[in-house]
């Protein structure tokens, strides 16, 4: 079946979906990227979804679940590169993805997940030493 | 209202709701729809293709270019034989579902179109017409 690839980038992962999923491959990515997080500990995630030229409500859905399900899992999500018509058509749907923190691009999206998770970082680095 | 173009769809696979979003994006993008007009009508279409498989058991989509006087639109009907809706007032309103959904799909796609129609009887299936005129 159809997936979307997922990298390990030190302790982030990182997706870009390229292509009009369908809804298996939605629900697909979804728990890969719950799996990958809680298997490498990673604290981010970020999602690049300027290639997307919609997103609805099945998307909107995942997208708010994989930041819910991060958080559980002691990691932050990022949501990059929503085009302006993507964003203008959602807050019409009726979808706020409240919870879920966005960037404008790629480059910012990771600083944003730098700063966020710089905390994290720092502890993992302290338990390290202690052992 | 005339109908210039129009062509049908099968609606009963997961797969046929991607292919929906691929002709209506051709339709609009071909109509000349501005890109928020474009993504608009493609994401109404995308939620009423997805609640005509999961909902109404698939069904079908008409593809209509209509012409009313100046004004050129997009008309889209999404069929089924399904159970039917008992309360449309309910599954209109934002954030009522009986499924897994968001309970957006219905109330959202109509504050994405010009027009929004819808048919539903308990048994016998259900009929949503959406228009976007460009
Ligand atoms: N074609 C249909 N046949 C029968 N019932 C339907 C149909 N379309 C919608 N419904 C009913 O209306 C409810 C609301 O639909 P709506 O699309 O707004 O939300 P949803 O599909 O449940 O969630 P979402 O679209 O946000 O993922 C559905 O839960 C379902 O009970
Ligand atoms: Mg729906």
């Amino acid at each position: 079946m159809e997936r979307i690839p997922i990298l390990r980038m030190g302790d982030y992962l990182i997706v870009t979906i390229q292509v009009d999923m369908h809804d298996r491959v939605v629900t697909t990515l979804q728990d890969d990227l719950t799996s990958m997080i809680a298997a490498n500990g990673s604290h981010g995630v970020l999602i690049d979804i300027s290639c997307l030229d919609i997103v609805d409500s099945f998307v909107g859905r995942m997208i708010g679940n994989i930041a819910a399900m991060s958080h559980v899992l002691d990691a932050e999500t990022v949501v990059v590169g929503m085009r302006p018509a993507v964003a203008i058509t959602l807050v019409e749907l009726g979808l706020s993805l409240t919870g879920v923190r966005t960037a404008l691009n790629v480059e910012k999206g990771m600083a944003l997940l730098r700063a966020a998770t710089r905390g994290r970082l720092l502890e993992d680095g302290d338990g390290r030493d202690q052992e | 209202m005339d109908v210039t173009k129009n062509d049908s769809m099968e609606i009963r696979l997961s797969d046929h709701v991607v292919l929906v979003r691929q002709a209506v994006r051709k339709w609009a993008t071909d109509l000349g729809f501005s890109l928020v007009d474009q993504t608009k009508m493609i994401t109404a279409a995308s939620e009423l293709a997805r609640n005509t498989l999961d909902y109404g058991g698939g069904g079908t989509v008409r593809l209509e270019l209509v012409k009313q006087g100046p004004r050129n639109g997009l008309r889209l009907t999404f069929e089924d034989q399904g159970p039917g809706i008992p309360d449309l007032e309910k599954a209109l309103t934002d954030g009522y579902t009986t499924g897994r959904g968001m309970g957006m799909g219905l109330s959202g796609s109509k504050r994405l179109v010009n027009e929004f129609e819808i048919v539903s009887r308990v048994g016998e299936g259900t009929r949503v017409t959406i228009t976007r005129w460009k």
